[in-house]
């Protein structure tokens, strides 16, 4: 393993890191961490921490581990490709220590000399950045990372999640792969990153889903649709809860994974601007009762585990 | 004498906290050694990214031995009382003293060792350590701001052994974290602390990270012939970023310039803690912006500073997106969106405000000088940059944005209303005084008020989620900045109208009593219930000044007689009412009062009614001489029930004629 690393590092010597060759490099550093290297969670988030990996697992006293890429989607954030910074579909990549081992800024700034970032020619910074997920109930304290004035992680100790007061805190590190792949390369423009060595670049992958990806959530999306369908999601989550799996334990994933569905629908409404400031609140609050129901059932299920032993 | 050494070592402590933590630091310290008789005499504390350092000087190894004399049994008490005390003292009956038939026991206490009395403060003053904010880490339970990694306690250069929930107290600490060399290293007194951590590219104190920022910053300027656009608040928090800050400066590309500049440096502030910089003497910006680095780096920046001039021509590249494609859609056809836009589930859409601010601004107008039409116009699109990109992105743009895009196309005072309605945002905000913009800044925040009034959303204690007592602030010097003549009732509706005139009046006497007014001046003058807070504060003014001469006191003296006695009085029964006459063999002083108040109680009147107050207050005065001799020579209860009724009459007609200016039953209280 050791050796792979320090194959890799040399490579970013000679040639910055590809966008596929910087997962593959975290891939490597954190699974010699102990971390399990999940695949994508396969419905629609807002960010890798809603992976069922991360909300879920870090609630009840198991220890756990994990990395893994996460495709992100933010409806608003679209730009129809054009501007070279901003995507409404992208990927985070998420690590999470639970509970946190008490090195484990050293840890994370190992990774960042991992990928090539030297933390004595760059200025990295940690800036006060508490993390709220409001639509998960969820909240932790730490900080934006900074990298030469870039957010390349968000840092953040859990606290609470699903409205629970976390047992173990786990440590939740999220980078945001363009940015940190556009810097490793130094790319002005997301769309000009290498995806790999062979000469493909980010833009013939993704800049026509951005183009199509926004004209939906800014144009197309229908709102009644939309609501309609957050409705029905709404409706299904107590229902799919009040089921019991074959060892009596309540069906929480696929209940959160229709949490999941209601926060990406209510993400596509805001895009459409058609949630209203104060209409605003009352969506995030529907989403957070959905997802505290889980958490709730999670954590009476991990208790169910214990007593049966 | 002893000198303590105490570190905190952190991840990093939010900047914003800092100052506050060590001034926390070194009260709680100084308090626990106090309360435990352990004299000090110097108490130091510092803060910065990683670390809370307290430094103390002057203190002993330990306290004081400490004889206290304890009261036992009587003498003659019973055997078994006796044997008690000793038990409980410790001493035999031949160490007691007998006093007065009472036996006393001397105890003698060692004093115990300061080191012994550090580890507990310091486990207490960490457990309990008043962060604004705090956390668990790992599986443990303590609490601190980010996960406290090493304590330093060194008493005399000795580690005072002590452990915290799994930290414990050592000589060890730790350099800049990536500068110099990372192992940790062993420290042997404070000045050993301070001057290793200076080699270990650690600057300990705020006050030294601020100016080295502020020179370095200055310095990278003029080295290009520019100036730093200072920001003391930037600079207090990026002094709390960097354990050596390094400011550099780098290049922006010039094509931004085209952009407002408030935008620039919102996104420079907001979003990347940069300093602007400009060229002396010259308006707007220039293509250069200074960040604050935590390292000296070893290739002189050039790295960093691409990164960040990288970051910044990204951050404005989508300012630059907002500016064109937000000026591709006019105001007036942005208000269309704002009709599906909830300003309040209880009060309707943003539109609906809009329209109910229009009426009002419109109505307004003319009391402040502006033109009904353009003040409608400008209230008609106050709002519509909030559905701009560039609002969405810095909210605390809107207004600035609405004005740049409403320039040019509508006239100046609309654009100038739209930019500066939302003024004054605080006490240090200034205050409008174009009258086009006074107009629609009073609309817009009356709206507020009467809105969420309505739908009984009032402030409560420290409760005001809408920022309700800022409005009522903001309208309150707009009316006083630009003396409105108005009865503020009238600008409410009916079902809210006494609601309002009372949250106004408190917040005005707030106001006032901030300034320094007397408070008792201020309650009597709002007792008579104006709501033209011009004529208010005219007439609070003008007591204000009489209330600084001598004869004052004479007056309210003689005021007070009259109220008291009218007030017991009023206790026994009805007050009589009506004329006072001169009765036939009335005393010469209650003839002349009479004749005083018949010829000063109009002028008052008069005075008051064209506002002025300091000759009302003057024209009171004439009446102190009078009133001093008829209640020098006259007894009001006179056996004779007619003679009687006429004094009581003629003191109600005193104390009416005062209250004509203020309720002076108020005052000095």
């Amino acid at each position: 393993m050791a050796g792979r690393l320090l194959i890799l590092d040399q490579m970013t010597r000679a040639e910055p890191l590809s966008f596929q060759d910087l997962i593959l490099t975290l891939h490597a550093y954190w699974s010699e961490q102990g971390c399990v290297i999940l695949q994508p969670h396969d419905v629609e988030v807002g960010a890798g921490t809603l992976h069922p990996a991360t909300v879920l697992r870090a609630l009840g006293k198991k220890p756990w581990r994990a990395a893994y890429v996460q495709p992100s989607r933010r409806p608003g954030d679209g730009r129809y490709g054009e501007n070279p910074n901003r995507l409404q579909h992208y990927y985070q990549y998420q690590v999470i220590l639970k509970p946190n081992p008490i090195n484990m800024q050293a840890l994370y700034l190992g990774s960042l000399r991992a990928i090539g970032l030297d933390p004595t020619l760059h200025d990295v910074r940690f800036v006060e950045d508490d993390w709220e997920n409001p639509t998960v109930g969820a909240w932790g304290l730490g900080w934006e990372v900074w990298c030469d004035g870039m957010e390349v992680s968000q840092y953040t100790y859990f606290q609470q999640v699903g409205g629970l007061d976390v047992d173990l805190v786990a440590g939740e590190l999220t980078y945001g792969l363009e940015r940190l792949a556009m810097y490793v390369q130094g790319v002005d423009s997301i769309f000009d990153l290498k995806f790999n060595k062979a000469g493909v670049t980010y833009g013939e992958v993704f800049l026509e889903n951005e183009r199509q990806g926004s004209t939906f959530n800014f144009e197309v999306a229908d709102v009644d649709t939309l609501k309609r369908q957050f409705e029905d999601m709404e409706r299904q989550v107590p229902r799919i809860l009040a089921h019991k799996g074959p060892q009596g334990q309540p069906v929480v994933l696929p209940a959160y994974d229709h949490v999941l569905k209601a926060s990406h629908l209510f993400n596509l409404m805001d895009a459409r601007g058609a949630i209203a400031v104060a209409e605003r609140q009352n969506y995030i609050g529907r989403i957070r009762d959905l997802a505290k129901m889980c958490a709730q059932k999670w954590v009476e299920a991990e208790q169910g585990e214990d007593a049966r032993g | 004498m002893a000198e303590l050494l105490l570190e905190l070592f952190s991840e990093e402590i939010p900047a914003r906290m800092q100052r506050q933590a060590a001034d926390d630091l070194a009260r709680l310290v100084r308090s626990g050694l106090q309360e435990a008789g352990v004299d000090v005499s110097d108490v130091q504390t510092l803060a910065g990214p990683r670390r809370l350092t307290l430094i103390a000087t002057g203190l002993p190894l330990s306290q004081p031995d400490r004889s206290e004399e304890r009261k036992g049994p009587r003498a003659n008490a019973p055997e078994q009382a006796l044997a008690g005390f000793l038990r409980s003292t410790g001493l035999t009956r031949e160490q007691l003293v007998e006093r007065d038939g009472i036996l006393y026991a001397t105890i003698e206490k060692k004093g115990r060792q300061t080191a012994e009395i550090i580890a507990e403060l310091v486990d207490k003053v960490v457990r309990t350590f008043p962060w604004p904010k705090s956390m668990r880490w790992g599986s443990g339970t303590l609490r601190w701001v980010r996960p406290l990694q090493r304590i330093v306690c060194l008493l005399d250069g000795q580690v005072v052994p002590f452990e915290i929930d799994g930290v414990a107290s050592a000589d060890l600490t730790e350099g800049h974290r990536f500068m110099g060399d990372p192992a940790p290293f062993r420290v042997t007194s404070a000045a050993d602390y301070r001057q290793k951590l200076e080699a270990h590219h650690v600057v300990l104190s705020a006050a030294d990270r601020r100016q080295r920022i502020l020179d370095g910053a200055r310095a990278v300027c003029a080295v290009r012939g520019l100036e730093l656009v200072e920001d003391d608040g930037l600079l207090e928090e990026v002094s709390g970023l960097a354990e050596w800050p390094t400011p550099l400066l780098g290049d922006m590309d010039p094509a931004f310039l085209t952009l407002p500049p408030e935008v620039i440096r919102t996104s420079m502030r907001t979003h990347q803690k940069y300093f602007a910089v400009r060229q002396p003497g010259q308006p707007g910006l220039a293509p250069h912006f200074v960040t604050v680095a935590n390292i000296a780096p070893l290739d002189g920046g050039r790295l960093v500073l691409a990164g960040n001039s990288k970051v910044l021509s990204g951050r404005l590249s989508d300012a630059r997106f907002f500016w064109s494609e937000d000026r591709k859609v006019p105001l007036d056809a942005r208000l269309d969106k704002l009709k599906g836009v909830t300003f309040h589930a209880k009060l309707g859409t943003m539109y609906q405000r809009v329209e109910r601010i229009e009426a009002l601004a419109r109505r307004i107008a003319p009391l402040v000088g502006a033109e009904p039409d353009l003040a409608a116009r400008a209230a008609h699109l106050a709002k519509a940059d909030l559905g701009t990109g560039m609002v969405g992105e810095f909210p605390e743009l809107q207004g600035i944005m609405g004005g740049y895009y409403a320039r040019g196309i509508e006239p100046d005072a609309v654009a100038d209303a739209i930019r500066d309605h939302y003024k004054p945002q605080g006490p240090g905000d200034t205050v409008p005084d174009a009258p086009v913009t006074v107009a629609v800044a009073l609309a817009d925040k009356i709206d507020t008020l009467t809105s969420f009034f309505s739908i009984d959303e009032k402030p409560t204690g420290s409760r005001d989620p809408f920022a309700l007592r800022r409005a009522a602030l903001g309208v309150i010097r707009l009316i006083l900045t630009n003396r409105v003549r108005v009865g503020l009732r009238s600008l409410f509706p009916a079902e809210v109208q006494d609601d309002l005139a009372a949250f106004f009046a408190d917040r005005l006497k707030v106001m006032l009593k901030d300034e320094g007014r007397r408070h008792d001046l201020v309650d009597a003058v709002f007792a008579l219930g104006d709501d033209d807070l011009v004529r208010v504060v005219a007439r609070i003014d003008a007591l204000t000044e009489h209330f600084q001469s001598q004869d004052i006191e004479a007056l309210l003296a003689g005021y007070n007689r009259a109220a008291n006695i009218l007030k017991a009085e009023a206790r026994k029964g009805t007050l009589p009412t009506g004329p006072v006459k001169v009765l036939p063999g009335a005393p010469v002083a209650e003839a002349e009062l009479i004749g005083s108040l018949v010829h000063v109680a109009p002028l008052v009147e008069a005075a008051v009614r064209n506002e002025q107050f300091g000759p009302a207050m003057s024209t009171l005065g004439d009446l102190r001489q009078a009133i001093d001799a008829f209640f020098e020579q006259v007894l009001v209860n006179d056996p004779d029930p007619d003679i009687r009724d006429n004094r009581l009459k003629l003191l109600t007609q005193i104390r009416d004629t005062f209250h004509i200016v203020a309720d002076f039953s108020l005052i000095g209280g």
